[in-house]
């Protein structure tokens, strides 16, 4: 590990991020909203590569933890008047907590496929509830609401304009990037690593594994939900379509086409599979997703390691 | 709301018939995860896709059986095509692989099928129309003819595993995949038919449950998530564990579905789910010795 490629790594982080900064001056409309929700998305895949690329456990239940973030952002916005942004970020995470918190404890019992079976099932669990609980969460309908102001007192009083909003998401994703890269090298983070290497001998040292994983879990639910918070406050919506398990399989697939274990190879993810979408399905209209799954068929068959992957070590440096 | 003897007797009745045909779907599963470590995600699809080619049989030969046939015979074609193109060359990589790569194919069946036809609906007639009276309802005798049905495939499974030289090949496969190639077995093939039969079995499912239900391209999905909570509580790769599971969390969702809605009896199985990891991760029915 040599200081130069250190300074080329930090030198590329703020060129990429620069460029996210002017983004939404210089792109239309569309495109600009397009790359919003790219980063929303790309933060969900994010928190899910903390479980899939450095803990080795895959989740097939993130839609839980981020569709929790978007019901608790919406009932804060709905029940509590004026509006508060913060609330809703509090109501958001505390839903996506209490959720992961609850799958982490049964499904961390559980190894390989047998946690993202659960995992899956968990998050539907919270799909029938949200679904069939019609008179509070407006079941199949979902909610709307207003977005709130960006207001913190006595500082500043935002209208959240989509361009505001794209740079405040956008300093979350940052910031929340940075402090999942200082998670997994902290000494927690290698504990998780030495958990995905070799689980056994983990335990041998004498590190009480479980206990890592649900604290694993419960930090990337949480992660999950901050993404789910965002989303409903992009689109002035939660709905459960965004509950269901097909969300998290969406996931799982921006993580592996992007490459697992490098925290941007999600976010590098998810750009590529909305970007295919989004040219996709000009021609193929709404059957883009058989060559989209083709596509992702092929890269798990020949390029188990994602678009990043050859940079894996590099960005963990 | 009083709930009557009877209607418990009735959705006993039910339970017992949607179980059998779940018991069909799992125990396609269970015998692949069992014998190749591959979750097929993509299950749910062939289900679907088994009752869209009854549909069609049916439409141009007029006859259900014969609809049942060619269902079985051409998914488990189609079985047998999706393992040689994408899961083989998954084999001995983590199992995790095999559930990304049938997630896609899941998305790709699923969706070819609402490309191919469309969003609507479509119904299977019920091949014998008699009803019987249980009751005070008029039960229709299809509903029992499937159970049975459903069961004899089992049971035909169960006997082809136990005796057939190719039954026979499959458990040695299943014991030990490096010792059976030794001895002779023809590993690859077998690997191929025990995929093939599986997917033969969800197909015929899905022509024989079609006439309770609609079919659409969106079937496979709620079957799926019944399938894996079968098969995780009656012990991944138990044959006669997930048979016995498709039984009992069917017959639990039709008592629930006595008091709430059968969207909300769903929620019956999840607890059963998450009663057995709690206190059997293995299993309900798994024995001492695994």
């Amino acid at each position: 590990m040599s200081r130069r490629p250190a300074s080329i790594y930090w030198i590329g982080f703020s060129i990429v991020v620069a460029a996210l900064i002017a983004a939404p001056l210089v792109l239309p409309t569309f495109w600009a909203r397009l790359l919003t929700e790219i980063l929303i998305w790309g933060l969900l895949a994010m928190s899910s590569d903390l479980l899939i690329g450095y803990t080795g456990m895959v989740s097939f239940g993130h839609s839980a933890f981020f569709g929790l973030g978007m019901y608790g952002a919406a009932a804060a916005l709905l029940t509590v008047s004026p509006p508060n942004l913060w609330l809703a970020l509090a109501y958001g995470l505390l839903g996506a907590a209490a959720a992961a918190g609850f799958v982490a404890y049964f499904s961390t019992r559980l190894r390989d496929i047998y946690f993202a079976i659960t995992t899956l099932i968990f998050s539907q669990i919270f799909y029938v509830i949200i679904f069939t609980w019609t008179a509070v969460t407006g079941g199949e309908n979902g909610l709307t609401f207003e977005r709130p102001l960006l207001a913190v007192p006595g500082l500043i009083r935002l209208h959240l304009t989509p361009t505001n909003l794209h740079w405040f998401v956008l300093a979350v994703v940052v910031g929340s990037y940075l402090l999942l890269r200082r998670i997994t090298q902290s000494p927690f983070g290698m504990v998780l690593q030495s958990i995905r290497e070799n689980e056994a001998r983990t335990r041998a040292i004498g590190y009480p594994v479980e206990r890592y994983k649900i604290v694993a879990v419960m930090l990337s639910g949480l992660f999950a939900g901050l993404a789910g918070v965002f989303y409903a406050l992009q689109n002035e919506f939660a709905a459960p379509d965004f509950v269901f398990f097909i969300v998290s399989g969406e996931t799982v697939i921006y993580n592996v086409v992007g490459g697992i274990g490098t925290l941007v190879g999600p976010i590098v993810g998810a750009a590529f599979f909305l970007l295919l979408r989004e040219g996709l399905s000009r021609f193929f209209t709404e059957f883009y997703l058989i060559p989209v799954g083709v596509i992702f068929v092929a890269m798990v068959i020949f390029m188990p390691q994602g678009l990043l992957g050859f940079m894996r070590r590099w960005l963990n440096q | 709301m009083a709930i009557s003897l009877q209607q418990i007797l009735i959705q006993t009745v039910n339970g017992v018939v949607t179980g059998m045909i779940l018991a069909l779907v799992a125990s396609g599963l269970t015998l692949i995860f069992g014998i190749m470590d591959i979750v097929n995600f993509a299950h749910g699809e062939l289900f679907m896709l088994g009752a869209y080619v009854g549909v069609l049989t049916l439409a141009a030969a007029g006859s259900f059986w014969l609809a049942l046939l060619s269902a079985m015979v051409a998914i488990a074609l189609l079985g047998a095509l999706i393992y040689v193109t994408t899961l083989r060359p998954l084999l001995g990589r983590d199992p995790l692989t095999t559930i990304l790569a049938t997630f896609g194919l899941s998305l790709i069946l699923q969706n070819y099928a609402l490309w191919q036809f469309g969003p609507v609906a479509r119904k299977i007639a019920e091949p014998i129309s008699g009803h019987f009276t249980l009751f005070y309802l008029d039960y229709p005798w299809y509903r029992v003819v499937i159970a049975l049905i459903a069961g004899a495939m089992i049971f035909a499974l169960w006997m082809f595993l136990k005796f057939g030289t190719w039954g026979i090949w499959i458990r040695a496969t299943t014991q030990d995949r490096v010792m059976a190639q030794a001895m002779g077995i023809p590993v690859p093939l077998v690997l191929a038919t025990v995929f093939a039969i599986g997917s033969g079995m969800a197909g015929a499912s899905g022509v024989l449950f079609g006439p309770l239900t609609a079919v659409d391209h969106a079937m496979g999905l709620d079957w799926i998530l019944k399938v894996f909570i079968v098969v995780v509580v009656g012990g991944m790769g138990n044959l006669a564990g997930s048979i016995v599971a498709a039984i009992f969390i069917s017959l639990l969702e039709a008592y629930a579905s006595l008091w709430v809605s059968p969207a909300q009896a769903v929620i019956v199985s999840f607890v059963v789910l998450i009663l057995t990891l709690l206190f059997r991760p293995t299993g309900l029915f798994a024995t001492a010795t695994r």
